[in-house]
């Protein structure tokens, strides 16, 4: 039985980093007000731009590379969010829209890019990834050493420790009572002398800030290349993850760790003894059935911020 | 007013998203303008790609042969087409057939169904079908032997092993990834009786997170080689591999490609935890089709099948250091009683079955 745990938890972290990280963007954006559908192509983004800077200075960087290549995903999902935050904020558009026309023109973008740096469709396999690592002295514990701190990637930490650091900056500080405000309702938040566009502007490159983190993550630690399919619906997978977590930081976190989880079960499940006479195809659809049945039941009504998905006009009723 | 500034804005970067994909794609076909007796030839991705590092990218080696050999420029004499999504595969299909190509290649089973219907309405022109068979009597369908790679695949595992406990990762189970499936836990039990073969399939082939938690579940539970036909979700199978393999440089942690040598992916400083590869020689068979079609022997209405026996499909040998003689060995005295046929590779499980219950 231990064993089995020591198996399905490093699984479930390393799985679910990039989906913590992309789901606190989300969390970010739409508790701003401004639904974000494109945090799969901002992840999209940031698993291009951190391949292609791995592959470009991987030599150059030793294995520092892969960690400024995350920071680059980072500045390159800010900048290309940017995008999202114009046209949903200053020109009002339609959040919906805008969000899948993003997750459009990041894909096209990625891999007409790779096509003209590299000249072909799909990179080669990055030279300098991230590899996990025991954390000395902790790896010692008994049991849990071996359950938490055994070949592990520091980014599952990070992506954990950030969520703390994402809730409480949301729910402890002046910066995240305006971003919820506005969120909630924008014209009270104006009235109050918080500006509504710019507090927006903020959360949506948060989003991208952290999608394409998230993005690059995947990159780093899984696929360790770039295509076209690359980020096949992880992004869309984050976004369950902010709904299913009530649009909280460590809902979305548990939410992520929760879809984690139920992947490395349905495959770890056929050396369960309980479990491994079922069929495969079971095991295979049970990470979806048991998200439907999460968010049919088990967690109760999940409200989504009230201005969310409304644009902001100023002097409006 | 200002309605309608917004939704031309959004227009435009739909129209960007658009533009820039299909130029990422790369091979857009142009109306070709040659004289109408030259002959021309063009493929059709699937997903994949034509650097797939997989079977897109190997047919297309092929066509560039074949162009080679006659001289032929490429758009002109031969062509790709990129399909971004399955629905791309029809509209391909159509594109080459009003650009008065002779004969279009399908590459993969998922352009079966398409195939079939476009060589339907178009019976002048000529088709061929990768990994499948579409009865037409203007289709050409192209099938490997992929059973005989993976049996001695399954050899080379079974004698590199000292666990006793291989795997075997698939993409989406289907009658060909079946092949691949019966053909290697065949070629093991044939060397160790009591090998044990953990089979999994992560039910796609682009997913690497799940080949990733495959990998990582088998090697904990002691596997030590493991063969992959899952495409991009074999990526995660090499990434796990390599990861153990730089924490623990002595462990044998190793991989065993497909249909294309994977030696490069496999490469980790001064390691290699790629085993082996099964090779498919799509380019040898694409290359031969396209020759005889040109020189008017197109196999149409027929299933023209590449085995051990004509170079259609092979085993690596780059991996020196990995692959010793014994292997190298076992595998030559496999191979020659399956190229003789003394030895049938299974296809399906209960032909597997009966194989097993007969050593």
């Amino acid at each position: 039985m231990l064993d089995i745990l020591y198996s399905i938890i490093p699984q479930t972290l390393f799985f679910a980093a990039p989906l913590i990280f992309t789901a606190l963007g989300g969390v970010y954006s739409e508790r701003s007000g401004v639904i974000n559908i494109g945090l799969e192509g901002l992840m999209v983004i940031g698993a291009f731009s951190s391949v292609t800077f791995n592959l470009l200075y991987a030599d150059a960087l030793g294995t520092a590379a892969p960690w400024i290549s995350i920071l680059v995903a980072m500045v390159a999902g800010m900048l290309f969010s940017l995008i999202h935050a114009v046209a949903t904020i200053t020109f009002r558009a339609d959040q919906t829209v805008t969000g899948v026309a993003i997750n459009m023109l990041a894909l096209g973008f990625g891999v007409f890019m790779i096509k003209q740096i590299f000249g072909k469709g799909q990179t080669d396999f990055i030279s300098q990834p991230i590899y996990t690592t025991d954390v000395p002295f902790l790896v010692d514990i008994p049991v849990i050493g071996n359950m938490f701190f055994n070949n592990m990637y520091i980014t599952s930490y990070i992506a954990i420790v950030l969520s703390f650091l994402a809730w409480y900056v949301l729910y402890k500080t002046p910066f995240g009572l305006r971003i919820r405000a506005v969120g909630e309702h924008p014209m009270a938040a104006d009235t109050n002398g918080i500006k509504v566009y710019t507090t927006r502007y903020i959360g949506v490159i948060i989003s991208g800030a952290l999608a394409g983190i998230g993005g690059a993550v995947f990159a780093m630690t899984i696929s360790q290349n770039f295509s076209i399919s690359t980020i096949a619906g992880q992004g869309f997978m984050a976004i369950a993850a902010v709904i299913f977590g009530k649009w909280n930081p460590l809902g979305a976190m548990g939410a992520a760790l929760f879809f984690g989880f139920a992947q490395s079960l349905s495959v770890v499940g056929s050396s369960i003894p309980l479990l491994e006479n079922v069929p495969q195809v079971y095991l295979l659809i049970a990470p979806y059935v048991l998200t439907i049945l999460a968010l049919a039941g088990f967690i109760g009504r999940s409200v989504a911020p009230k201005a969310s998905g409304v644009p902001y006009v100023k002097g409006s009723r | 007013m200002k309605m309608r500034r917004y939704a031309v804005l959004l227009g435009l970067l739909l129209v960007v998203g658009v533009v820039l994909s299909a130029c990422g794609s790369g091979g857009s076909s142009e109306q070709s303008g040659s004289d109408s007796n030259s002959f021309k030839t063009a493929m059709v991705t699937d997903t994949g790609g034509i650097d797939d590092k997989s079977f897109n990218q190997s047919a297309w080696e092929g066509l560039t042969q074949f162009g080679a050999d006659n001289d032929l420029k490429e758009k002109e004499g031969y062509d790709y087409l990129q399909s971004n999504s399955a629905s791309d595969y029809a509209t391909n299909l159509n594109r080459l057939v009003q650009s008065n190509t002779d004969l279009i290649f399908g590459v993969g089973f998922k352009l079966a169904e398409d195939i079939g219907k476009v060589a339907d309405q178009n019976k002048e022109t000529h088709f061929a079908i990768i990994d499948s068979v579409v009865e037409k009597d203007n289709v050409a369908s192209i099938v490997f032997e992929e059973q005989q790679g993976s049996f001695l695949a399954g050899v080379a595992a079974a004698t590199k092993s000292e666990s006793g406990k291989i795997g075997f990762v698939g993409g989406e189970e289907s009658e060909l990834i079946k092949k691949f499936e019966a053909g290697y836990v065949a070629g093991a039990k044939s060397v160790n009786k009591d090998i044990e073969v953990d089979v999994q399939y992560a039910g796609s082939f682009g997913a690497p997170d799940k080949g990733k938690l495959i990998a990582s579940n088998m090697y904990n539970s002691g596997v030590d080689v493991i063969y992959h036909s899952a495409g991009g979700t074999g990526n995660g199978v090499f990434a796990q591999a390599k990861d153990l393999k730089n924490n623990d440089p002595e462990g044998s942690y190793w991989v065993i490609g497909v249909d294309r040598d994977q030696y490069d992916e496999g490469q980790i400083g001064d390691n290699n935890v790629t085993l082996t590869s099964m090779l498919k020689a799509v380019d040898v068979a694409v290359a031969r089709v396209a020759q005889d079609s040109k020189d008017g022997e197109f196999p149409g209405g027929e299933i023209v099948s590449f085995g051990l026996k004509d170079d259609g499909i092979g085993i690596a040998e780059t991996n020196e250091e990995a692959y010793t003689d014994d292997i190298k060995t076992a595998v030559d005295e496999w191979k020659q009683k399956l190229i003789d046929g003394d030895v049938t590779a299974p296809t399906t499980d209960d032909e597997l079955k009966a194989y097993v219950d007969s050593l």
